[in-house]
This record gives structure tokens, sequence and C-alpha cells, in this order.
């Protein structure tokens, strides 16, 4: 599944992995669809492996079309009242935002619901 | 299951008034005929595969309780009262408000003002006289939460707010029940089993179900949480929600897993190893499909849980006096705006000022959101919805460009560089945070143009000066 969605890379460009990457519990909104079909950067600035930490800046920077971004990260961490799964699991089991992403990596934003 | 019920048939439901009928063996199988009634009005889940003359009477021997009878909980007890649950407990303090109905199905016009619990019951009576009704009229809360929930085999959540949620699924831990939890706003639903089998607090020496706090392990900020009075609720998606939870409740009472695991040897593949968050979404810019339910997998109950974790200190005690304390846990601290007083106006001075004259020419933008704008607004205010308005202050600020551009069109000459600003929202914060942006980019040319805020929003143009406006 990882390698068949795996993008080309060349050298001289920046490396980048492709993921998906889903939004739900109204956090759709904020990112203009739910389903994203992403390339990312391999690595951040100082040439570490890209984490969850730097999607959730990354995603921030580029892909939010809404200034809103403390309905999304507080105080630079993803914030309170959203579940984060990585392929179908809780992030916490995978390391949280310091979580190496992989090609082919489900990322799913879930944001909890209160109403009733 | 071919043999018709004779005269002997004994009927299990006891009707003793408020009191729950206290039964130890609850949900175990018990072995007798069923009434010719109970034949008759069972039959068509009865022949279901898996179902039975077993799972029916693990029904009627069961008590639910249903917390919350609002969007959530009519649809749910709808169907737990159908499938024959022999006791049902309903708990909320709310009365009935026309403005429920859309959602709430087991209310009806004629009992507006009625309370939720007595006009769901009357409903509930309609479809099933058997089952055993019991009312509470009142909002669960630490002080009466563990004796009501203690009454019952499983709880359903259908409230709608956090602190409420967080208190259900710690009594539940602690009194080892399984609550089958449900949430849903605007166009989004979620469902899921907790606690399922319910397994005392702390153990931990194999994978168990989770509980609330174990997936949901802190609330949001109340800033960024929306409620169906604020954000809308699509009736057909909160009743998903609510049905969808009825499910799940039947499937654990027949199959008798809402029996603490330590008190049975049902085996460990029927024990939920995969706890599901079910998450719904539902589009009104896509009319046709793509239908979006997924479910989601979620971790078991966690080493480190508050709750149910390892070294948990919550006790019944404790919650009842006032430890931990769910408002508070609920209630951390938003950003709350208050723009100095010569910044702001009230709605009556506003009103006032604008009759004697005294501000022939201004601007007056409405920074709701255009449905509540469509239901009306003060004359010659102009729409410029809040999130559009952040979304272009972001865009002046990054790309460059003039900073009036964000300032609906109108005629040149109308507008001079001090022409005074007034923003109303619908209750008075966002208007605030428009004036604090409009200013940081310079609109104010320099001090020279007032901003103003309309203290309360629309809110307040109702209460003060137009009490027939149609605020929602």
């Amino acid at each position: 599944m990882a390698d068949s969605t795996e993008v080309p890379i060349r050298e001289s460009e920046t490396p980048t992995i492709s993921i998906a990457v889903d939004f739900y519990g109204g956090l759709h909104t904020l990112f203009g669809k739910g389903q994203h079909k992403l390339a990312i950067p391999a690595a951040d600035k100082s040439g570490n492996p890209a984490t969850i930490g730097f999607l959730v800046t990354h995603l921030c920077e580029t892909k939010m079309n809404d200034p809103r971004t403390e309905l999304f990260v507080l105080d630079g961490h993803i914030r309170p009242g959203i579940l984060v799964l990585i392929n179908e699991a809780d992030w916490e089991l995978e390391g949280e935002e310091a979580y190496e992403i992989q090609s082919g990596d489900n990322i799913v934003f879930v944001s909890t619901l209160h109403g009733g | 299951m071919t043999q018709r019920p004779g005269p002997n048939s004994v009927s299990a439901h006891v009707d003793n008034g408020e009191d729950v009928p206290d039964s130890g063996t609850s949900g175990a199988s018990v072995s007798r005929r069923l009434t010719e009634e109970e034949f008759d009005r069972y039959s068509r889940q009865m022949i279901v595969p898996g179902v039975g003359k077993d799972g029916q009477l693990r029904l009627i021997n069961s008590r639910v309780l249903i917390i919350g009878a609002g969007g959530l909980g009519c649809p749910a007890a709808q169907y737990i009262a159908g499938a024959g649950v022999g006791t049902i407990g309903i708990v909320d303090g709310d009365v009935v408000e026309v403005s429920n109905l859309h959602r709430q199905v087991g209310h009806a016009a004629s009992r507006i003002g009625m309370k939720k619990v007595d006009s769901l019951i009357t409903h509930l009576r309609g479809l099933n006289t058997l089952p055993t009704y019991v009312p509470y009229t009142f909002h669960i809360n630490p002080q009466n939460a563990a004796d009501i929930i203690s009454r019952y085999d499983l709880v359903m959540d259908c409230t709608d707010n956090p602190a409420t949620r967080y208190l259900i699924s710690d009594i539940c831990v602690l009194l080892c029940k399984p609550l089958v939890s449900a949430a849903s706003v605007q166009k989004s639903g979620q469902l899921i089993v907790l606690n399922c089998p319910p397994t005392p607090q702390g153990r931990l020496d194999r994978q168990y179900a989770p509980c609330y706090r174990c997936c949901f392990k802190k609330p949001p900020p109340p800033s960024s949480m929306l409620s169906c009075g604020e954000a809308g609720i699509m009736g057909p998606v909160v009743g998903m929600m609510g049905v969808a939870q009825a499910g799940e409740a039947i499937k654990i009472l027949i199959s008798a897993l809402h029996i603490p695991s330590q008190d049975h040897s049902i085996p460990l593949e029927r024990n939920l190893a995969q706890p599901t968050l079910l998450v719904y979404t539902y589009e009104l810019e896509n009319a046709v499909g793509p239908y979006s339910f997924r479910a989601l997998k979620m971790a078991g109950r966690k080493k480190n849980c508050f709750a149910c974790g390892e070294n948990s200190t919550l006790t019944l005690e404790g919650i009842q006096s006032g430890t931990p304390n769910y408002e508070q846990f609920c209630s951390l601290p938003s950003p709350n705006f208050t723009l100095p007083p010569d910044e702001r106006i009230t709605a009556s001075a506003y009103h006032g000022a604008r009759n004697r004259g005294e501000i022939p020419n201004h601007l007056l933008l409405d920074t709701r959101e255009k449905e509540h704008f469509s239901f009306g607004s003060i004359d010659g205010a102009v729409n410029v919805p809040f999130g559009k308005l952040l979304t272009k202050a972001a865009a002046i600020k990054r790309e460059g460009g003039a900073a009036s551009d964000i300032l609906p069109p109108v005629e040149e000459s109308d507008v001079a560089e001090d022409t005074p600003i007034f923003v109303v929202c619908r209750r008075g914060l966002d208007s605030q945070e428009a004036v604090e942006k409009l200013k940081e980019l310079g609109v104010n040319n320099g001090g020279k143009r007032r901003i103003v805020d309309i203290v309360g929003g629309m809110k307040a143009w109702k209460d003060e000066v137009d009490p027939a406006f149609p605020w929602v």
C-alpha cells in the first residue's frame, strides 16, 4: 500500500511524501474539505524527518483557509478536544507529535462533539 | 418458539411507581414463557437470528437509563421502548420548546412547556405500555448521578455538554455500567460504546474497553465548542445517532455484555476488543453523495486514565463532594474580549442616536453568518460574516492591498475617511474581535474614524429595541 502511493523523488527537489489527511467533526470547514491527498516535505527546515508536529504546522500554513488557527492549534499543539489517529490507531500509541510520518500514512483529525 | 404461551404465563412487569424494580438477576437468561401480548408485539424482532426468546427475555429483564430527552434521547428512547426493555429511566430537567420539535421526535406541539421527560414518556406509552417508565424531571449532577445510575444495567448518554459527559462516564466506570455515548451538532455526528463489557476501575491485566476519558482525555476549550442552539443541528443527523445508540444498547443487552466481566464467562472475542468511534458527516454542499460514515478504531482502556486507569483516585464519595470539579475542568480559560468603553455602545444608545439623527452617515457591519442575517437585520446593515472578514483580513496582511478593501462596496460619496463604523454580531463577542481586526488593519485611519462595537449584538437589539426581531 505504502509503496504504490509513493511519489517519485528527484534529488534536485525537496523530497516529498504522499499522505492522506482527513478531517471530521466540523474541522473540515477549516480546511475547505474533509479528505485531502497531500505531498508534504519529507523533512522540516532543519532537515529533521517530518513528524505529526511538523504536519500540523504545515497544514496551518498551507491548507487552512480559515484564519482561526486556534480552532485547530493552541500554543503550538493540537488543541484539546481533537483526536488524532495515525493509520487507524490512537496517536498516543504512536508517539503523538513525535511520530515520523511515512509515505502512504493516513492521518485523521476528529473534533469531539458535545451537542445532543 | 413454536409454542404459544399458555394461560399460566406470568408477566415480569411490576409497575411500582417511581421505584425501579429490583432485579438482581437482571440480564440473565430468565426462563419463563412470554405473555401473549409480548409474543405478538415482539415477534418480528424475536425471529431475527441471534435474538430469539432468550434475547427478548434479556431485554424485558433489563433496565436502561437514558440521560437527555432531546435530539438523541427521543429517537433512542423510541427504539428502546419499542424493543421491550423492561425498565426505562429518563433524566432531563428541560421543558419542551417549539424549536425542539424539528428533531426531538418524542415531543409534540401540544406538549410545549411540559417537562421533556413527561412529554417523552407520554409518547413512549403510546408506543408500548409494557415497560416501566421512570421519570427524573431534573438534570443529572455530581450529587444525584451515582444514586440514579446504580439502579440501571446500561446508560445512554444523550446529553449536550462536556461536563455532564465526563461525569456520566466517571460514574459508569465506578459502578461498572456500560455506556453508549453519542453526540451531534450542525452536520456531524459521533457514536461510541464505552466501558463494555464493564470492568472494575484499575484492572489492566489484559485488554479492556475504554471509558470516555480514555478516548477524550481533555475537553475542548469552550471558545471552540459549538452547541446546537448556536451552530444549529440537522434533525436527521442527530436522529440517526440516537437510533444507532438504541441499536448498540439492544445488541449489548441481548448479548448480556452489560454484566461485569468478572461475573461471567463470555468468551474474550465477544468483548468488543476493538472499540470503534463512528463518525458521520452530512454534506449540504454536495446534495448527492458521497455518503460519509466512517468507523475509526480506538484504543482500549488506558493505563494512565484518570478515571479507570492504574492509579486512579476517582471515587463516588469524591465526586459527590465536588472532586473532580467538572464545571471547572470543562471551562478552561478562553480568550475573552472586552473593548474599552469608548469603543462600545449599547443597542438602545445606538438606536437612540440614530433616531435623533446624531449619526446620519455611518456604516453598520453585521458579522453574523448569512443564514442568521437572512432572517432580519437592522435597517442599512451590511452582512460581512465573521469568518469571511477574518479570511479577508489575513489575505490583506499577507498579500498587501488597501485595508479598506475589507469593507463592503458602498457608494464613494457616502463614505469619507472619518465615516464611523458600527459592528454588530449575534451576541457581542465576534463584533469586538472584528473591531480589533479593523483597527489592526488601519481601517480607523489613525484614529480619524471611530469603529464601535454594539454591546450584546442582535440579542441585545431584540431585548432593548425590537422585541419582535427574529433572533436565532
